[in-house]
């Protein structure tokens, strides 16, 4: 994965599977203590702390379709190759949060990239479910929360056009007003 | 700094499409699934879903619904693409470029032909 943006949405799927219907993403740019910070949580089935100490092993996969899983730690190898970590917390029955950090000046820390395209597709592709979004630096906080946009909509699906073109400006606009330059 | 658009521009939005339903027959829908596990991504299904959307708005495609999907255990050929016309007719793409799939998008959702070049059988 060539940008943090694809590991979040890859991750984010997780949630998909575990049931949930509610899923934040949050994203805080630190320079002062030169942290990248990313949060994805959902009110999925969550894990017991068993399966939780151990799915980043990339064998450790609840799926049939195939043994191997490596969204996590894919993500994990990244973070920890740059003076980061990813952590996970779950409780059975209540959801799963995974942090992720990394320095955020490391030499070696992929790009956010493409965060629009991410977000934007996870909010037509799976528009059963309410995406939160939470976009933070030092200069101040975007927000945008898809549950608004659909109860405006209606019965006008996500991907009619018009909205795809709203959803992706609204946070393409959002995060650049208050983005660091790199 | 730029204006963030009002979720009143979003109602406009929203009355506009309303209108045009209105206007045009009911082509009956289709839906258009993009693998995107950790092995569709890795192969550029972001880009893919993304020229499929692009499509959408320039092309002003209604009656089209875009989803994702995860891992469905062929890996060495995504970024794959599913079209599916009723319940029953699902057609499966492979390696499926943005290129390729705005010609999926042209051929099959709008002209109702299926695209044989990047088609496969699962």
């Amino acid at each position: 994965m060539k940008e943090i943006s694809l590991h979040i949405l890859d991750i984010a799927e997780n949630g998909i599977t575990a049931g949930a219907d509610r899923i934040s993403i949050n994203i805080v740019e630190n320079i002062k203590k030169d942290r990248l910070t990313i949060k994805v949580s959902d009110n999925g089935c969550g894990m017991d702390g068993k399966t939780a100490a151990v799915i980043s092993d990339p064998f450790v996969t609840t799926r049939k379709t195939r043994r191997v899983g490596l969204g996590i730690p894919f993500f994990k190898a990244a973070a920890e190759a740059c003076d980061g970590f990813l952590k996970i917390t779950s409780a059975k029955g209540k959801g799963t949060s995974i942090h992720v950090e990394f320095q955020h000046s490391h030499i070696d820390r992929m790009p956010l990239g493409n965060i629009e395209d991410t977000l934007t597709q996870l909010m037509i592709g799976y528009p059963e479910i309410d995406w939160l979004f939470i976009y933070k630096t030092g200069n101040d906080q975007f927000e945008i929360d898809s549950k608004d946009i659909k109860s405006i909509l209606g019965n006008i699906p996500l991907s009619e056009p018009g909205v795809i073109n709203y959803i992706r400006e609204q946070i393409r606009t959002g995060i650049g007003n208050i983005r660091i330059t790199e | 700094m730029n204006a963030i658009k009002s979720l009143d521009d979003l109602k406009k939005i929203r009355e506009q499409a309303i209108e045009k339903r209105k206007a045009t027959a009911n082509s009956g829908g289709v839906q258009v699934i993009v693998g995107m596990g950790t092995c569709g991504i890795a192969a550029g299904a972001r880009e893919t879903m993304k020229a499929v959307l692009d499509f959408i708005e320039e092309n002003t495609v209604k009656n089209v619904v875009v989803t994702q999907t995860g891992c469905i255990g062929i890996c060495e050929q995504e970024p794959i693409l599913q079209v599916a016309t009723s319940e029953n007719e699902k057609t499966t793409y492979g390696k499926v470029s943005p290129e390729i799939a705005a010609k999926i998008m042209k051929s099959h959702v709008l002209g109702g032909k299926v695209y044989e070049d990047h088609r496969i059988q699962i």
